[in-house]
C-alpha cells in the first residue's frame, strides 16, 4: 500500500489525463491490490520471469476481455432493462446501438465490438434518402470518435455490398478519425470487385479499413457467426473472449539448449503453464465474478458458453533467430527458408496443442490460437510471427514467408504491410497485393500507406498530430494516444522506414 | 520453348509504379539513350568483361571465369560498389534468363500480380526476346490474365512496334524533351522517331502512359510545356500523362549538378496542364 499511494497520487494529479481516464486507472489499481486467481508455483514464476503474461488484465477478472453482443437482439426486440422498445425508423436503430453499447465491458473499459453494423442497420434503411443515410452514418460516426475514444472499439461491414457499407466507407475517409477501427469481411463470392476498389483507396487515405478473408473465418466459426474486434481478434458473435494470455517464445527459446531441447523439453513445458494461467482467470471470471448474471445474458445479447480464451503468443522472429543461432545456421526469420520453415513447424506444433489440451468454461472446450500483437512495454521481441520491423523484405516476399502461419491462428494474426506512398496512384496494385495474400491463406489484409495521419500501431489507430501534441503536455482525448505515444518512444517508429508500430497497448498506468 | 535469353539487372515482385495495379518488373540491360539524368544509369552498358569491378567487391562475389566475369550472388550484400567503379555504365550482377524461366517466376507470384513490365535500360533493344516472353504469358492458360507492359524511350521504329504490340497491351512512353537540340543533348539521339513511337501506340489504343521528366531549368520552361500541351491535344485530352520530378538520387556526371525538381513547380506545371485542357495527370507522390 505505501508504494501504491505516491501512484495514485500521481494518477489523479496527472496534468495529461482527463478524469475519466483517471477514474479507468485508479480502478485498476484497486483491483490490483486484491490476491492473484490461485496459481501454482511453476506458473507464477513464469508469469514473474515474464515467459508467460497475463496481458495486464489485473488481478480480478470481473469482465470477459472481449466482449462481442449479437445487436440484433436489441435492435429486434428492444430492452427490459434498459426500458427501450424495438427501433423502427434508422435514427431509432442508431439511437439504441449508442445506447447499448455504454452498456458493454470489456479490457479497456469501452466495446471493443460495435457490430456489423450495415447488416445491423440496412432493415432500417427502405425509406432513407442516400443523402440523409450519409448524414445520419456521419453523426453516428462521430459521435462513436468523440464519446467512445478508443481505438481498439471495432465496427465490421461486409461481406456483401450494400448501400450502408458504402456509405460507411465514404463517411470513414472523410471524418479521418481514429476511433471506429473498421474491419471489411471480404469474400471474392459475393463482395464486389468494386466494394474491394472502394476499400483499397480508403486505405491509401486513412490506413483503414482493415481486410478480413471471409471464407476461411467463416468456416472456423459457426452459423452464428463471429466478429473482428479490438486487435483483429476473430472471437464467436454473441460470446467472446475470457481472457487472452500470451507465451514469449523467444524466451522458451533461450532457456532451450538446442532445437530438439525447445521441441521436446521446454516449450511443452512453457504451454502447460499458460494453459493453467488461463484456467485460473476464466476460474474466477466464470465461477466468482458473478459477471455473467448481466441483463445481456438474460436478454440474450452474449451466452456464456461462447466465451472462448485466446492463447497468444509473440516473439516467434526472436524465438527462430535463437533456435538458428543454437544449431548453427546463419539464416534468418523471414528471409531464409529454413528459418521460415522452422517457424511454420513451431506454429504447427502449437496449433496442435493448443487443439488438444481442454480447457474448462470455453467454447468448444479449447482455447484458440492468437498471434498476439505486443504491449507498448515490449522490447527486443516482434509481435505474433512477424517479421521484425525496419526489415521486412518487399511486400509480396513479406506475404509469402508468412501465409503459412496463418491457418493455425484461428483466433486473429495480422501482419502490417507498409507501402510507400507511390501507391497513392495506384490502388489497384493495392487490391492485387490483398487478393494475393487471400490466395494464400492470410487471414488479415492490414495496409499502412506512409505518411498517412493515421497511423497503425499494431493494430489500432493513432493520428501523428495527436501524439506531437500529446508529448507537448496538451493531453489527448482519446485512451490510444498515449499508448501509441510510448510506442513512439520506445520504438522510434514514426522515423522508420516507412513506418510500422508494434505493441497492442499497455493498461496500467507507470 | 524458344532459346531466346535476355540480359536482366533486376527483377521485382512488387511494384506500383510501372503500370496498372502491382506488376512484375524486368529491368532490362542496355540502353540507346545516354542521358545525363538517368536514375539507373547502371542498366545502360553491356558489361565487356573488363574486370575492373573486381577489386571494388568486398565479399569477392566477383571474379573471371574463362574470360567472362562471373557472379556468385551467395555473399552479395547489395553494396553496389562494383556499379560505381564500372568505367561503361553497366553491371557484372546481370543476369541471363530464358522465357520459360522468367514464365516460372510469374507463375510463382501470379496471385499477387495484375502484370508484367518490361523496363531498363531501354527494354525494346531486346526486342526478340520481349515478344517470344509476351506471346508465351498470352498462351499460358495460367498466365494469360497478366497484362504485359513496356516502358520505353519510344527510339523504335514503326515497323518494330507492329511485330510488338499485337502482344502488347500497354506501353510507358517517355519524352525526354520536345526541342530537337535539347532532346539531342540530353540522350545523344534525334527524338522524332521518339514522337512517332507516342503517336504510334496511341492510335493503337495501346499508350497507357506519356510521361515527362521535368528538369529545373532545361525542361521546366515555358517552350517545352507548351510543347508538351501542343503533343497531348494532337494524342487526346484524355491520354495520361505522368510528370515525373528529376530528382539527384542514384544519377552521375553533370547531372549531379542539376537542381531537383520541387514539389510546387511540379504542381504549378500540372495546373498549367489543367488549365489548357489535359486532363489526366500523374504527379509524383515521393520527392527525395
Amino acid at each position: 500500500m505505501d508504494s501504491t499511494l505516491p501512484k495514485l497520487r500521481n494518477i489523479v494529479t496527472d496534468a495529461s489525463l482527463n478524469p475519466a481516464q483517471k477514474t479507468h486507472y485508479l480502478a485498476l489499481e484497486a483491483e490490483n491490490l486484491l490476491s492473484y486467481p490461485p496459481l501454482d508455483s511453476e506458473t507464477s514464476r513464469a508469469l514473474d520471469d515474464g515467459i508467460i503474461c497475463d496481458m495486464c488484465e489485473g488481478h480480478a477478472p470481473f469482465k470477459p476481455r472481449y466482449v462481442l453482443p449479437d445487436y440484433s437482439v436489441v435492435l429486434k426486440k428492444g430492452s427490459d432493462y434498459l426500458e427501450l422498445p424495438a427501433p423502427v425508423t434508422l435514427a431509432e436503430a442508431i439511437n439504441t446501438l449508442m445506447i447499448a453499447y455504454h452498456q458493454v465491458p470489456s479490457v479497456t473499459g469501452m466495446p471493443v465490438y460495435i457490430g456489423l453494423l450495415d447488416e445491423l442497420l440496412l432493415p432500417f434503411c427502405d425509406e432513407v434518402s442516400d443523402a440523409d443515410l450519409h448524414q445520419q452514418i456521419k453523426l453516428f460516426w462521430r459521435y462513436l470518435d468523440r464519446t467512445l475514444p478508443d481505438a481498439f472499439m471495432h465496427a465490421n461491414i461486409g461481406p456483401s455490398d450494400n448501400r450502408v457499407a458504402r456509405t460507411i466507407l465514404r463517411v470513414d475517409a472523410e471524418l479521418q478519425q481514429t476511433a471506429p477501427n473498421l474491419t471489411l469481411l471480404y469474400d471474392p463470392a459475393t463482395s464486389s470487385e468494386q466494394l474491394l476498389a472502394i476499400a483499397a483507396n480508403n486505405i491509401i487515405s486513412c490506413c483503414k479499413p482493415h481486410i478480413a478473408n471471409h471464407p476461411i473465418h467463416a468456416q472456423t466459426f459457426d452459423d452464428i457467426g463471429y466478429g473482428i474486434v479490438s486487435c483483429y481478434n476473430a472471437l464467436p458473435l454473441a460470446g467472446g473472449s475470457s481472457t487472452l494470455t500470451r507465451i514469449n517464445l523467444k524466451e522458451v527459446a533461450e532457456r532451450s539448449t538446442d532445437e530438439a531441447d525447445f521441441f521436446e523439453r521446454t516449450l511443452p513445458y512453457y504451454l502447460e503453464l499458460q494453459f493453467k494461467l488461463m484456467q485460473s482467470r476464466i476460474n474466477f471470471l466464470h465461477s466468482e465474478s458473478n459477471f455473467f448474471r448481466s441483463f445481456l445474458v438474460a436478454e440474450g445479447w452474449i451466452e456464456q458458453d461462447r466465451f472462448t480464451a485466446m492463447y497468444g503468443v509473440y516473439a516467434m522472429a526472436e524465438a527462430v533467430n535463437a533456435l538458428q543461432d543454437l544449431e548453427g545456421r546463419d539464416g534468418r526469420y523471414g528471409f531464409d527458408a529454413t528459418a521460415n520453415a522452422l517457424g511454420h513447424r513451431i506454429s504447427a506444433v502449437l496449433a496442435e496443442t493448443v487443439a488438444n489440451r481442454p480447457v474448462e468454461k470455453c467454447w468448444r472446450g479449447r482455447a484458440m490460437l492468437h498471434s498476439q500483437a505486443g504491449l507498448t512495454s515490449d522490447h527486443d521481441a516482434t509481435p505474433g510471427v512477424r517479421i521484425p520491423y525496419g526489415t521486412e523484405p518487399d511486400p509480396v516476399s513479406h506475404i509469402r514467408a508468412l501465409a503459412p502461419h496463418h491457418q493455425y491462428y484461428e483466433s486473429g494474426i495480422s501482419e502490417i504491410l507498409t507501402l510507400d506512398e507511390t501507391v497513392r496512384n495506384n490502388p489497384e496494385a493495392l487490391v492485387q497485393l490483398c487478393k494475393g495474400a487471400f490466395a494464400n491463406g492470410f487471414r488479415e489484409f492490414t495496409a499502412n500507406v506512409a505518411s498517412n495521419d493515421l497511423v497503425r500501431v499494431t493494430g489500432y489507430m493513432i493520428r501523428r498530430s495527436d501524439v506531437d501534441g500529446y508529448k507537448q503536455g496538451q493531453g489527448s482525448r482519446t485512451n490510444t494516444t498515449a499508448l501509441g505515444s510510448e510506442a513512439v518512444d520506445n520504438n522510434g517508429i514514426l522515423e522508420r522506414k516507412p513506418r510500422v508500430i508494434s505493441h497492442e497497448f499497455n493498461p496500467s498506468y507507470d | 520453348m524458344s532459346s531466346t535469353r535476355a540480359t536482366i539487372s533486376k527483377i521485382l515482385t512488387y511494384s506500383c509504379v510501372d503500370g496498372p495495379g502491382n506488376r512484375l518488373v524486368l529491368f532490362l540491360q542496355g540502353c540507346n539513350f545516354k542521358c545525363p539524368g538517368c536514375h539507373n544509369p547502371h542498366t545502360r552498358g553491356i558489361c565487356n568483361h573488363c574486370g575492373e569491378c573486381i577489386p571494388a567487391c568486398h565479399v569477392d562475389a566477383l571474379s573471371i571465369v574463362d574470360g567472362r566475369i562471373a557472379f556468385d550472388p551467395t555473399d552479395c550484400d547489395q553494396c553496389d560498389a562494383c556499379l560505381e567503379a564500372c568505367p561503361i555504365n553497366a553491371n557484372p550482377m546481370v543476369h541471363d534468363y530464358s522465357v520459360a524461366e522468367i514464365l516460372e517466376i510469374a507463375r510463382q507470384h501470379h496471385e499477387f500480380l495484375s502484370g508484367i513490365t518490361v523496363t531498363g535500360g531501354e527494354a525494346t533493344m531486346q526486342l526478340k526476346f520481349v515478344i517470344e516472353l509476351f506471346s508465351a504469358i498470352k498462351a499460358d492458360l495460367e498466365l494469360r490474365n497478366l497484362s504485359c507492359f513496356v516502358d520505353s524511350n519510344g527510339h523504335l521504329g514503326i515497323d518494330a512496334w507492329k511485330q510488338l504490340l499485337p502482344v502488347t497491351d500497354g506501353g510507358m512512353l517517355d519524352i525526354k524533351a520536345f526541342d530537337p537540340a535539347m532532346h539531342r543533348e540530353l540522350t545523344g539521339q534525334d527524338n522524332q522517331r521518339s514522337l512517332q513511337s507516342a503517336e504510334f501506340l496511341n492510335a493503337a489504343g495501346k499508350l497507357y502512359e506519356l510521361r515527362f521528366l521535368l528538369i529545373p531549368g532545361i525542361t521546366d520552361t515555358k517552350g517545352e510545356v507548351d510543347s508538351l500541351i501542343g503533343f497531348v491535344h494532337k494524342l487526346g485530352a484524355e491520354t495520361r500523362v505522368k510528370l515525373n520530378a528529376f530528382q539527384r538520387h542514384g544519377v552521375r556526371g553533370k547531372a549531379e549538378s542539376w537542381q531537383p525538381m520541387r514539389k510546387d513547380g511540379v504542381a504549378a506545371i500540372a495546373e498549367q496542364l489543367r488549365a489548357a485542357g489535359v486532363r489526366n495527370i500523374v504527379q509524383p507522390v515521393l520527392f527525395t
